[in-house]
């Protein structure tokens, strides 16, 4: 291995998934002479720049014209390289989706997709910048493969994992700085979600920066004597359906947390694993079929109920909903 | 080169060529009872030039990495991408009429993961000219001295997305990628002309295809479509373009070859009935009988 050693993330310390992204693209490229970097003119906002400023060789301008951006991409992949497209997740999964389906999904050509700056939370630029929707649109997409990292241990290993893996692959990013929960020794693995903290109350599954949240949510809990046990489902498809219907069993209550809608995102991924493999009452936490605006992240996470507070309600509410189901259960039984 | 460099024998081979891909485009869309005629018949000529002379391609080796690549972005145009290369060995002729039916690598549409040789799966419009940057740009930064070909239709040109790849082709000055513009004036329904929807005319909006290109920074060279010797020298003239793309605009007639094809929009596809199917099929006889004797001595 050549170039900069892998950068390392100290627990409890907090970084901006982007700043992480970048520096990790650029390890990527000295590592693995097959990685190129093409960039929809947000090089600055996404940090490719690090890629372009230290590897120019390497990184591609597309300019603004996403649509391009991923045939050429796929183009590039049938030669064996392995492009890596990187813009906003809400142009990354909108303005070429159907370039993504046709010369990406179908060929299942070997491109690595970076939506930066997805979610509310996208610095004050308000609904036309916030995807609250890409999990949906590109988990209907077969062939694809959607991973929504919680922290900078995991966006670095997410993405080496993507790298690794032959097909095409979403990152979701988010912008801003969040606390790291996983240590050095965590490893990545395609397809696994993981246990982050054990109760045997009710069962808080979230995904990307949102189990951050819900770990807050914990906390809030557990001081209330409720023990929440928290799955962290970095990818969102393929889903590790085994994990989430054991996670929904030990407790019998689940709640979802995502920074996205609650309409076919994981919220509705959890659901339609649990009404096929172990119906078990749940609550959804996520933004209500509805766009976003520009504002701070604080009010944002507050407006449209993302906060820990608004995940320990739900938890609160599906302990509340599950006796009385089970009560009304009991009583029907002769 | 021109027509004369290459010999007249060899010519005659290739128009020979290009009547029995037509025989068997018409053959394979009676039997599948679906599919496009107009927009195939229209590049059939090109499609046999660019498969027996102008390619460097080993039918033998569909995934040689030094091969010459081509996309067909007009992509409904399938059946006679693949009538050229069942001719050119790259599949038994017999599969042909396999096309559109279940597990077919023939697809309705050109599919990559299904027939080696593909280069690029298209169907949906305006596509194709943006893995043709991607290859030409990648052979570039791979050292690689292959050339990239990329069919593009009037009305696929009309999609924003190979205006972004234009754009971007020419930033990069990819004189490794040649575009080929099938110009024959139809799409599926198009425009209609001041005196409304009648049988042939059409009024498209992309009537300054060589002003178009020119201004996206391309060198534009112009040849009848159905000349296969003009043709095959354009192809040469651009390969010798250096600094920018070059595409050409090669003058085509939708349906060519079958008379009441012609021109004919409700052509660009229609199931084709047993008694149109004999009068093509005679009319192709005929076009090969006079080929015949036009041969000299
Ligand atoms: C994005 C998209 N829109 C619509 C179609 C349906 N369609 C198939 S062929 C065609 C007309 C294409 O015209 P042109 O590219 O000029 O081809 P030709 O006339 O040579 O057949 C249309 C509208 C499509 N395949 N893709």
């Amino acid at each position: 291995m050549s170039g900069p050693a892998a950068v390392v993330y100290r627990t409890g310390e907090s970084y901006a998934q982007r700043d992480v992204f970048g520096q990790t693209l650029l390890e990527l490229v000295e590592e693995d002479p097959r990685v190129v970097v093409l960039d929809g003119d947000l090089a600055n906002s996404t940090r490719s720049e690090i890629v372009a400023k230290a590897r120019p060789d390497r990184f591609f301008m597309m300019g603004i014209a996403e649509q391009n951006m991923a045939g050429v991409a796929a183009g590039m992949a049938t030669l064996g390289l392995i492009p890596w497209c990187v813009s906003f997740a809400c142009f990354i999964a909108n303005r070429d989706l159907d370039q993504l389906r046709v010369v990406v999904a179908q060929p299942r050509l070997n491109v690595k997709l970076a939506g930066g700056y997805s979610g509310l939370l996208t610095g004050k630029s308000g609904k036309t910048h916030q995807d609250v929707s890409d999990i949906a649109t590109l988990r209907a997409m077969p062939n694809m493969i959607v991973i929504a990292p919680a922290d900078a241990v995991e966006v670095a290993a997410a993405m080496r994992a993507a790298n690794a893996h032959d097909g095409p692959v979403y990152v979701r990013l988010t912008r801003d700085a969040s606390p790291t929960i996983f240590g050095p020794d965590y490893r990545f693995e395609i397809g696994r979600a993981v246990i982050v903290r054990e109760g045997n109350d009710v069962t808080i599954i979230s995904t990307g920066v949102q189990t951050i949240r819900a770990l807050e949510a914990a906390d809030l809990l557990a001081a209330e004597g409720i023990g929440a046990h928290v799955l962290h489902v970095p990818t969102v498809k393929p889903l590790d359906t085994d994990a989430v219907a054991a996670a929904a069993q030990r407790t019998g209550r689940v709640v979802t947390a995502e920074d996205h809608t609650i309409i076919g995102g994981l919220g509705a991924a959890v659901a339609e694993t649990l009404g096929e493999l172990a119906p078990t009452p749940m609550r959804r936490v996520g933004i209500r079929d509805t766009f976003g605006e520009s504002a701070p992240n604080d009010e944002l996470l507050e407006k449209y109920g993302l906060t820990p507070r608004h995940v320990a309600e739900a938890a609160r509410e599906v302990l509340r909903a599950g006796d009385q189901e089970r009560g009304a259960a009991s009583r029907g039984r002769p | 080169m021109t027509a004369t460099d290459l010999g007249e024998a060899r010519l005659r081979e290739l128009r020979q060529l290009a009547i029995e891909n037509r025989r068997l485009i018409l053959r394979a869309i009676h039997r599948a009872k679906a599919g496009h005629l107009g927009g195939p018949l229209s590049c059939t000529d090109m499609l046999i030039a660019l498969y027996f002379e102008v390619l460097r391609i080993d039918p033998t080796r569909p995934r040689w990495e030094e091969r010459d690549r081509f996309v067909l972005s007009k992509g409904h145009s399938s059946i006679a991408l693949y009538a050229a290369m069942a001719l050119r060995g790259y599949l038994p002729i017999d599969e042909l009429f396999t096309f559109d039916a279940i597990d077919s690598r023939l697809q309705g549409h050109p599919d990559m993961t299904a027939l080696p040789g593909l280069d690029m799966s298209t169907g949906s419009l305006g596509q194709g000219l943006s893995p043709g940057v991607g290859m030409a740009l990648g052979a570039r930064f791979l050292g690689k001295d292959f050339r990239t070909w990329v069919m593009v239709g009037d009305g696929d040109a009309q999609e924003g997305q190979i205006w972004e790849a234009a754009m971007v082709a020419s930033r990069y000055d990819l004189d490794n990628l040649t575009a080929i513009l099938d110009l024959n004036g139809l799409q599926q329904v198009g425009w209609p002309t001041e005196a409304g929807y009648t049988a042939r005319a059409r009024r498209p909006p992309l009537d300054q295809p060589r002003e178009r290109w020119e201004a996206f920074g391309w060198q534009v060279l112009e040849c009848d479509g159905h000349e296969i010797g003009a043709f095959i020298g354009a192809c040469e003239e651009a390969r010798r373009i250096r600094g920018r793309p070059g595409v050409i605009i090669a003058h085509t007639v939708k349906g060519k070859g079958i008379s009441f094809m012609e021109g004919e929009h409700v052509w660009h596809a229609k199931p084709i009935t047993d008694e149109e199917l004999a009068i093509g099929l005679a009319e192709l006889d005929a076009q090969e009988a006079t080929l015949a004797e036009a041969v000299p001595g």
